[in-house]
């Protein structure tokens, strides 16, 4: 029972103070600096932040797509019993697409778009697991239909080319999850469609980790597609996680300063017509950051202490902020 | 003067746009050894009507392919309707002349959504700004240095900028440079098209915040076209719904959220994702926007629709009254 129980508790993907930098002939740009998280299986972990905070990098990281002259300078990516970081190419390959997959924001980048819908799923099922052309076709059907896709017999004999955006998310989605992987990475994957399209999609992905316990990261700039979909919430900012935590809590009172400022510049349902609150000035460049907080610039909170770097803290049980002011006074009680 | 400023300063009156598709090669050979082929027609608008009254701010939602881009064209002048007529203050624009249609074409201008395609990326800021005001002679050479500097200030840059070219701005710095370039020539009425879809969500609430500024600074009329309801629904007194070249549905916006009338209104207002405090189930309406180049018989939305009758599928709804200023285009509403 204990031991069932501790197994359970298990995270599925750890990732302990990665740091992924790049050097380039300007500078050292420090995509990821000091990333930490973990995720249990079944669990969606909404990993938030605007364009270049490095939440993309982060999940490059974690799968090894990581080109020169980009490179993971320390930390660790341990996945159920293998550290990621340093595992040759070959152990990272029967991994990929088997136990962890992941779905990029643009679907063409997972299709291929010369070859039928059927030659690439059965190309990924077998690259797995030993069994027959047919059988592998069957479980392409199945995941297509999965996806809510109908006629998927005649999906299956298509060119990614002849299917709209949305089918074509589909697919590469059932493709990440054809083989059952542990955890799947999402990068924006339902950025570029329309809104019911999205929640189709949305759905969808929601089902198969509840029932197949699958561990998800759903990478986004969209605060609201991830409170309603996320169970616990990371906000990166400038390479950094600022703050994470239960999805609820955090939306409901967030403790960062910059979590606070993005909930607001939403434009949200109870306040039609009011100014919103902006942030003001721009995400700083990762170019050799200057020491001390990153957002102290935008900050109205800032103070003195904040031109040293503050470490990570939980004012409060279960909520992680990298503040030196958090806004605990705020907290309802 | 009541009758004066009730004339809305814009309206479009049985507006349609229609795009054939050119035969390509093969298609033409075909065609002389006598196979006859009927050319594939988009209705991309499909008779639309709509009056915008002088101040007001006008929410334009539907999806991809909706047709709400073209119909903001139009009304831009951007592009030449296949039927209909888009009437300035009352006066049909084609009929305009001379200094009258040179008037009527400023004071409508756009905005567009990709900040990095649509400035000239040669261009130095003083001329992308300062070229339409020099050419109409709002504004003479030896002041445009000032003028252009005035304009950048207006939305909120430095006016030190204007020797920049703009690949040395950000996103959001581009997005107010293209307004000020529509606000140069002193319009009163802009369309809006996704103008903020590109930006960082930070970025989007300071660029929302400086329309709402500029509506008051200089009584600004706006279409504002976009896939956002949440932003529609923050900025907009009234919204109009499309969906494949048809208006579904024209309410006030309160009025609208309150109670939803068309079916696709309901499941747009739906799906919308919003913050919310507790994880929720999504549950989607079925399939997909079909093609417009054939779409279905009757309503657009009956295939999609979870209360389609017989008569749906026959029979294209009129966009009636419903009650006092809220219009929509469903059968259920005969009943």
């Amino acid at each position: 029972m204990t031991a069932a129980a501790e197994t359970e508790s298990r995270p599925t993907l750890e990732v302990v103070d990665l740091k992924t930098h790049f050097f380039t002939r300007a500078g050292v740009v420090k995509a990821v600096d000091g990333v930490s998280f973990a995720i249990a299986p079944g669990e969606v972990l909404g990993l938030v932040g605007e364009s270049g905070c490095g939440k993309s990098m982060t999940g490059f990281s974690i799968i090894g797509l990581i080109d020169p002259p980009g490179r993971i300078v320390s930390g660790a990516v341990r996945f159920k019993d293998n550290d990621l970081v340093g595992l040759p190419e070959e152990g990272l390959r029967t991994l990929r697409g088997n136990r962890i997959s992941m779905i990029f924001q643009d679907p063409m980048m997972t299709l291929n778009p010369v070859l039928r819908i059927d030659t690439q799923m059965i190309e990924t099922i077998q690259a797995h697991r030993d069994c027959s052309r047919s059988v592998a076709l069957g479980l392409a059907r199945n995941a297509l239909m999965q996806m809510g896709i109908s006629s998927p017999e005649r999906r299956l004999r298509c060119y990614p080319h002849e299917l709209s955006g949305g089918m074509r998310q589909r697919v590469a989605i059932a493709i990440a999850f054809v083989n059952e992987p542990d955890l799947v990475i999402a990068d924006e994957p339902t950025t570029a469609l329309d809104v019911t399209i999205q929640a189709q999609i949305l759905h969808e992905a929601q089902e198969l980790c509840r029932t197949k316990h699958t561990a998800m990261i759903w990478i986004t700039h969209d605060l609201a597609v991830v409170s309603s979909l996320a169970d616990r919430i990371a906000v990166m900012y400038a390479g950094t996680i600022v703050e994470q935590g239960n999805a609820r809590d955090l939306i409901r009172a967030p403790l960062h300063p910059y979590t606070k400022g993005l909930l607001g510049s939403v434009p949200s349902a109870n306040r039609p017509g009011e100014r919103l609150t902006q942030i003001p000035g721009m995400t700083p460049s990762l170019l050799d950051p200057k020491p001390g907080c990153r957002f102290r610039m935008r900050c109205p909170r800032a103070a003195a202490e904040c031109t040293a770097s503050p470490s990570i803290s939980m004012p409060i049980p279960h909520r992680e902020v990298r503040c030196w002011r958090p806004l605990i006074a705020e907290q309802p009680a | 003067m009541t009758s004066a400023s009730a004339t809305p300063i814009i309206e479009a009156r049985g507006l349609s746009k229609r795009f054939i598709k050119q035969a390509d090669l093969a298609e033409r050979l075909l065609e002389r050894l006598g196979a006859t082929q009927a050319p594939s027609v988009v209705h991309a608008v499909d008779n639309v009507s709509l009056a915008i009254a002088s101040g007001e701010v006008v929410g334009l939602v539907g999806e991809s392919g909706c047709g709400k881009s073209t119909l903001g064209r139009m009304i831009a002048g951007l592009l030449q309707p296949s039927e209909g007529q888009v009437l300035f203050k009352g006066r049909d624009r084609a009929t305009l002349a001379g200094a009258d249609a040179k008037a009527a074409r400023l004071a409508v201008q756009m905005i567009f959504q990709d900040p990095y395609a649509s400035l000239n990326p040669r261009s130095r800021v003083e001329t992308i700004i300062g070229e339409a005001p020099l050419v109409h002679n709002l504004v003479s050479r030896a002041k445009l240095g000032e003028f252009v500097g005035e304009m950048l200030k207006r939305v909120g840059l430095d006016a030190g900028f204007k020797g920049r070219y703009p690949h040395q701005f950000s996103g959001g710095q581009r997005s107010r440079i293209g307004i000020a370039r529509a606000l140069a020539v002193s319009p009163e009425f802009l369309v809006c098209d996704e103008a903020i879809a590109a930006l960082d969500v930070s970025i989007q609430a300071q660029i929302i915040n400086l329309f709402m500024d500029l509506r008051q600074a200089f009584d600004l009329t706006y279409l504002f076209i976009s896939h956002d309801l949440g932003v529609v629904r923050h900025i907009s007194d009234r919204i109009v719904i499309m969906y494949l070249g048809r208006i579904v549905e024209m309410s006030p916006t309160a009025a609208l959220f309150e109670a939803p009338n068309h079916p696709y209104t309901r499941a747009l207002l739906a799906e919308a994702p919003r913050i919310s405090y507790e994880k929720r189930q999504f549950q989607p309406i079925k399939g997909e926007i079909p093609s417009p180049l054939d779409p279905p018989r009757g309503c657009h939305f009956h295939p999609r629709c979870p209360l389609a009758m017989a008569r749906c599928a026959e029979e294209a709804p009129a966009l009636k009254a419903i009650s006092p200023g809220r219009l929509s285009a469903c059968h259920l509403n005969d009943n």
